[in-house]
């Protein structure tokens, strides 16, 4: 009994040191980009004395004095430029105006031989209640704003959801273009990746190993030199160029790079490895008298391959889609370096407002999109794995 | 035997589709040319020289090389340790904690950096290089857990209950029996980690400032920016040192292997 609790006493504690790392880097990062995509403290943060004064509003009645000054009073103590012009963007996305409203305003209240009384006499927009209910909804602490925003989505003046209009409706057609992108590479990895695995299997010896080896290289090579090959070989006086006009098959370089030929390209050769590797360790376990058997009970080969081979196999072809699949959403470096500007997917927008424009909160909405969308799948290609025969 | 023959065909063009970038990269490490094109005017060392005095190169080198060995340290440590832990049949959550360990090779590199990027600037830690290795670590440790998860399956629980009934401790069971029959898996766990960490671009563009640029970091922007064969010379280190290292770690199984 003590021999038992010590032992599970031990393996705790080389459990320990990894799971707390991870606690501590991965998930709780993952929390935290979370936590960005609703936290919204740029207008609350600023506000402190308004925000117990709005309290009390019926949000409908124009400003009581109260109100004026106490908002007053908080743009008066605000000494962060930085903090400042992000509350204003805030306000501003959520009503036309107060940009210059804002701008008029805090140069009023700078003004120290001549204050201003109240704020409707520095301007009478102030007097409506649109322009505070503004500043009311952006005191909550969370909103849903950014995720919405994510997936095009935004809250009209009575608070329903709605379609964003045409013009600001871009993450749509990313996201749409990201599972497209990744479903043609997925497909072209199948047509290569299965008869590729089948002819594999039913060799042996040398050929088998070079036929392995030729998928296991590029799979052991750096990613970013795989791609700095292709940049290389597609480039408009590269090779495949080169080559194909030294045989007279075109006249004028083929547009290969830059482009969404050049991506599903490159990205297929990345991770067709990820295709033939499941479907060939699913093969290897279909036992090989299984084809004969049926050929001897009178199936033409066309009709044993689709009655017998397929089937089996489909599990393999499953796990191997669902690999590539899954890693093709997340892609970044190849689309970044290989693609134009209409090939850019997810990763591209997402790294572009986080490093580009330090919009946290949208880059992790999107970022929150992609990881349910990664998990969901990862979990059916988990369950798919898990039921291998040959792995319980 | 026409079957055969589209067979033979199909097969042969996929291996070229699957060789051929990696060996045409090669020669043009050797160009004189500024231009990465075929056909190479006359060959020379010149972009190797570039590559190894350049400033921003061998910096990018040099980093590479010390966030890449405190990664491997870290990242083998941490995934022994656990995966010690793991072979543990009894214990609570061993799947769910498994699941843990692995799930940092499937989240996308750019959410994960987000993260990650948030984090360790509340810690003070971006611009650092505790902050990369911390980060390359993240993503390095599923691929040491896995190799040695794989390698101490292998071991024949009667071989450690042996030396235990002949009243070894526990310690001495691991350093003497255990660890030497999993050494193989541990290396190359490691040699999975360095790599991962020499590789490894999205997560280095959101935590490491201008003072932790790695190689790949370094080739990825010049690539984008400026592209010159000083990317062919370093792809062929790369790739040199991928051959370099399958060769020692089929060479020390092989050993070790004969040693048994």
């Amino acid at each position: 009994m003590t021999a038992g609790r010590s032992k599970t006493g031990r393996s705790l504690l080389l459990l320990l040191p990894l799971l707390l790392f991870l606690v501590g880097f991965f998930v709780w990062p993952l929390f935290s980009m979370m936590s960005q995509s609703i936290s919204d403290t740029a207008v609350l943060r600023l506000l402190p004395r308004s925000t117990e004064v709005l309290a009390g509003w019926d949000r409908q009645s124009p400003p009581t004095p109260e109100m004026q000054a106490a908002l007053m009073e908080d743009l008066k103590a605000v000494d962060d430029d930085q903090a400042l012009g992000d509350m204003v963007r805030r306000l501003n996305s959520a009503r036309s105006g107060f940009r210059t409203l804002m701008g008029k305003t805090t140069t009023a209240l700078g003004d120290t031989t001549n204050p201003p009384a109240d704020l409707v006499s520095i301007d009478t927009r102030w007097e409506k209640p649109e322009f505070w209910l503004a500043i009311a909804d952006a005191l909550s602490p969370l909103t849903d704003r950014n995720l919405l925003a994510a997936v095009d989505l935004g809250r009209n003046a009575a608070g329903e959801i709605e379609h964003l209009p045409a013009d600001k409706s871009v993450n749509r057609v990313i996201l749409v273009r990201t599972f497209w992108i990744a479903a043609l590479v997925t497909f072209a990895c199948a047509c290569i990746g299965f008869p590729y695995a089948m002819i594999a299997a039913s060799l042996s010896g040398w050929k088998r190993d070079l036929m392995l080896g030729a998928v296991l290289l590029p799979l052991w090579t750096s990613l970013l030199v795989r791609t700095a090959a292709w940049f290389i070989l597609l480039q408009e006086r590269g090779l495949i160029n080169e080559l194909l006009q030294t045989i007279g098959l075109i006249d004028s370089p083929l547009p290969l790079i830059f482009n969404r030929t050049g991506v599903i390209i490159a990205m297929t050769h990345v991770l067709l490895p990820f295709m033939v590797l499941p479907i060939y360790s699913v093969l290897l376990t279909i036992p090989k008298n299984l084809m004969p058997a049926a050929a001897s009970l009178g199936a033409h080969p066309l009709r044993a391959f689709l009655r017998v081979l397929l089937p089996l196999s489909l599990r393999g072809v499953a796990s191997g889609s669902l690999l590539v699949f899954i890693s093709a959403i997340g892609y970044y470096i190849t689309p970044a370096l290989i693609g134009g500007p209409g090939d850019q997917m997810i990763s591209s927008i997402i790294a572009f407002y986080a490093t580009g424009s330090a919009n946290w909160g949208m880059a992790g909405a999107l970022g929150v999109v992609l990881l349910v969308a990664t998990l969901l799948l990862y979990s059916v290609y988990a369950r798919l794995s898990a039921e291998e025969p040959g792995r319980r | 035997m026409p079957m055969k023959l589209t067979k033979f065909a199909f097969a042969s063009l996929t291996i070229l589709f699957l060789i051929a970038p990696l060996i045409a990269i090669l020669p043009l490490a050797f160009t004189s040319s500024v231009i990465l094109t075929y056909p190479i005017p006359s060959w020379s060392l010149r972009w190797f020289e570039e590559l190894f005095t350049a400033d921003a190169w061998r910096r990018a080198i040099v980093n590479s090389l010390i966030i890449g060995s405190g990664t491997t340290l870290l990242a083998t440590v941490l995934g022994t340790a656990a995966s010690l832990g793991l072979r543990n049949r009894a214990l609570f959550f061993r799947g769910s904690i498994r699941t843990l360990y692995l799930l940092p090779m499937v989240v996308p590199a750019v959410v994960l950096g987000v993260g990650m990027q948030v984090l360790l600037a509340g810690f003070g830690l971006t611009n650092s290089y505790a902050g990369v290795i911390i980060a390359h670590t993240v993503v390095a440790v599923p691929f040491v857990v896995v190799s040695v998860t794989g390698a101490l399956a292998g071991i024949d629980e009667r071989v450690e209950l042996a030396a235990e009934s002949l009243g070894a401790s526990p310690l001495t069971v691991f350093r003497r029996v255990t660890l030497p029959l999993a050494l193989p898996g541990v290396l190359s766990g490691a040699v999975l980690a360095f790599a991962t960490s020499l590789d490894e671009v999205v997560l280095t563009l959101f935590v490491a400032g201008p003072n932790q640029r790695t190689l790949a970091r370094q080739m990825f922007s010049s690539i984008r920016e400026n592209i010159s064969p000083a990317i062919a010379a370093a792809a062929f280190l790369f790739i040199a040192a991928t051959v370099l290292i399958g060769i020692v770690v089929v060479l020390s199984r092989s050993m070790l292997a004969k040693q048994r």
